[in-house]
């Protein structure tokens, strides 16, 4: 099996004192959708540039399709196509110019046009990019980075500020190429978006990988697939947090401010017990929801934190 | 727990792709004409680079143009015999070097002292005249002396030797001949500095240089892109200026048009390395302003566009000649307006100054360049 993507311990210190990435090791499968999920600020952007091949590591190793960056580098760069977080192509050039400019720097680029109709830009072709949405801007980034004709796509944040409408739109066009053969790398901190779009994730935070595998998976690992929230009057003190752990079928238990939530297997079988422990405290149930559980709180269960502090 | 393996698939599921192959030269060319279009499609650098010279040009070419003296405006104090004076002045032979008026003493006076008159006669009763003039007024010196002159004629005074005289006012020689390459050296300058410096930075403040070179983009070409649309430009600003200068101005233009040529794209590329220094690091474009100004002002001043710089004391004039635009200006007057060689040896120690500039501050530009 061919690996698109691999690196091993990467560090990288910025100044000699930022630590922004401290030793991640990834390996990700051709045809793979591989996401880095993490909060602002956890590394992932270091992370992803240092693989495009556009920041130097302080130390480690990447390899991409089998080749290391300081080799053949033009040669990798006809593979790749790149989106970056954030990058303001001339807003004075069209949308067409701009596709064939990119398209201009490969070998054998795929013609304008097909990149145009698959990104849903024909009607915009001859717009200038200053008049574009900001959904319609980032599809523009994407074209750019698929007019290459690209073995692996890299988009840092593909959807971040777009409209639900615009981050489906791109979520098809990310699987399109996927399904194409594709390898996928992006990074995000939209769980629902690594969710539905990654086959493997890593959760990232302080510059570390904390968690890795398929959103199944993690989810499964985190125990529970359901989660249980609720709030009582007067289950203030310490002793109730041992009550509700010791309930039927409680893997984890966490405070958040008052609302408790329980990570369960079977809520049909703990709420009944959980309600009969409330009456038994002659305390009264505020509130009470069960949800399937997210990648929202793998992550944390494992931080302590929320993925957007907002 | 095991993880799942990923699911396996070719690699060779690229695209059905066209047989259009790219040539070595299709990023260079579609990032020249990126630029171009660009730059067509701003209309602050058509003005900037193509209006705002040719304005300065016709502002002060009209401000400084070269007049015929103007006639002397004279004021005759009237009195008995006050037609004697004027009837001298007019004479044919004076070819209207003189406006005359005749007016009471007292408002005569008050006039002269306003400005309005350079000279005031009066004639006296004993045949003679007297004259009011302001020694501190060069027109009203002057008026004098060519009032004096004529009514010293007029009364019968024959000259002791013949004279001739032959007016000389050449082209070439008026400031707006001195102007023109100077405005030249200056836009080449401006267009540089900001065409080259402010424009990259603004991609690097933009991720645009960092998303190219995260293409399989040379960078070389690039950079060639960048200074070949300065010389597309270029050759539209000389082409523009000169021919206003010889259409509105009569300019005479005696170095050949190729000599022209080579002097404006040396200029031209040596102030886009400068440029390409000035802009090799900074993140922001605000702060590459600031350079360019730094670097601008001391060549505004010193390297004679408006004045010539001989005016600055003996000591500075090395330092001065070793200015970029010193050389580029003082090369192209003596082209221009001398038809002075380029392999003369003062010609070639101005364009080696000028080469040298620009050859150094690419090298160390292409050294300290950061793309992202």
């Amino acid at each position: 099996m061919g690996f698109a993507i691999r690196c091993r311990d990467l560090r990288k210190t910025y100044d000699g004192k930022v630590e922004a990435v401290r030793g991640v090791s990834l390996s990700i499968a051709a045809g793979e959708c591989f996401g880095l999920l993490g909060p602002n600020g956890a590394g992932k952007t270091t992370t992803i540039e240092i693989l495009e091949g556009l920041l130097e590591p302080t130390s480690g190793e990447v390899e991409i399709l089998g080749h290391a960056w300081s080799r053949n580098s033009r040669d990798l760069r006809e593979q790749i196509g790149i989106s970056l977080q954030e990058t303001r192509l001339s807003e004075k050039l069209s949308v067409r110019e701009t596709i064939e400019l990119f398209g201009s720097f490969y070998r054998q680029p795929r013609p304008a046009q097909d990149v145009l109709e698959e990104l849903q830009l024909t009607e915009k072709a001859d717009a200038w990019v200053g008049k574009l949405s900001g959904g319609q801007k980032q599809r523009l980034a994407v074209a750019t980075a698929l007019v290459g004709n690209p073995k692996i796509l890299f988009l840092d944040e593909p959807t971040t500020g777009l409209d639900p409408q615009s981050r489906r739109q791109l979520w098809d066009i990310i699987r399109e190429f996927q399904s194409r053969g594709g390898t996928v790398m992006l990074t995000t901190h939209y769980m629902d978006e690594a969710e539905k779009l990654c086959d493997r994730l890593a959760i990232v935070d302080h510059g570390q990988v904390i968690a890795e595998g398929s959103p199944a998976e993690l989810i499964a690992k985190l125990g529970g697939h359901h989660v249980v929230e609720f709030s009582a009057s007067g289950n203030s003190d310490g002793s109730a947090l041992e009550t509700w752990r010791s309930l039927p079928g409680v893997e984890s238990v966490r405070d958040d401010a008052g609302v408790i939530s329980l990570h369960v297997d079977a809520p049909h079988i703990t709420i009944p017990a959980l309600l009969d422990a409330v009456e038994r405290q002659h305390a009264q149930i505020l509130h009470l929801t069960t949800r399937q559980a997210s990648l929202e709180d793998v992550f944390v269960r494992l931080t302590g934190r929320h993925l957007r502090e907002d | 727990m095991a993880i799942s393996e990923p699911p396996v698939r070719e690699m060779q599921t690229r695209q059905p792709v066209s047989a259009r192959r790219n040539g070595r030269w299709s990023g260079y060319w579609h990032l020249l004409m990126a630029r171009m279009r660009e730059l067509k499609r701003e209309p602050e650098v058509v003005f900037w680079v193509f209006v705002f010279p040719l304005l300065l040009a016709l502002g002060l070419g009209i401000a400084f143009r070269s007049k015929p003296a103007a006639a002397a405006s004279i004021a005759v104090v009237n009195s008995a015999n006050g037609e004697r004076p004027v009837s001298a002045l007019l004479q044919p032979s004076q070819q209207g070097a003189f406006h005359v008026q005749v007016l009471e003493r007292e408002a005569a006076l008050n006039a002269f002292r306003l400005g309005k008159f350079d000279l005031v006669v009066e004639s006296q009763g004993d045949g003679g005249y007297k004259y009011f003039y302001d020694p501190a007024r060069p027109e009203s010196v002057l008026a004098r002396a060519q009032v004096d002159d004529a009514l010293q004629a007029g009364a019968g005074r024959k000259d002791a030797v013949f004279t001739q005289s032959a007016a000389s006012s050449e082209v070439g020689s008026r400031y707006i001949d001195f102007l023109i390459p100077g405005l030249l050296g200056m836009n080449l300058m401006n267009s540089g500095m900001w065409g080259v410096g402010f424009a990259l930075v603004d991609m690097r403040q933009r991720k645009l240089l960092k998303r190219f070179v995260g293409t399989p983009m040379r960078r070389s070409d690039f950079l060639l892109a960048i200074t070949s649309s300065r010389l597309v430009l270029m050759i539209i600003e000389v082409g523009l200026l000169m021919s206003f200068g010889v259409l509105f101005f009569h300019m005479r233009v005696l170095g050949s048009f190729w000599a022209i040529a080579l002097l404006a794209s040396l200029g031209a590329v040596a102030f886009g390395g400068i440029g390409l220094l000035t802009a090799s690091r900074a993140q922001k474009i605000e702060s590459v302003s600031g350079l360019i100004n730094m670097v601008m002002m001391p060549m505004w001043i010193f390297s004679g566009v408006f004045f010539s710089y001989e005016r600055f004391p003996a000591v500075a004039q090395p330092f001065i000649k070793l200015l970029p635009l010193t050389a580029l200006n003082d090369a192209l007057r003596a082209t221009i307006l001398e038809g002075a060689p380029l392999l003369s040896s003062a010609q070639f120690g101005r364009l080696l100054i000028l080469a040298l500039w620009g050859g150094i501050s690419f090298a160390l530009a292409l050294k300290w360049f950061r793309w992202t």
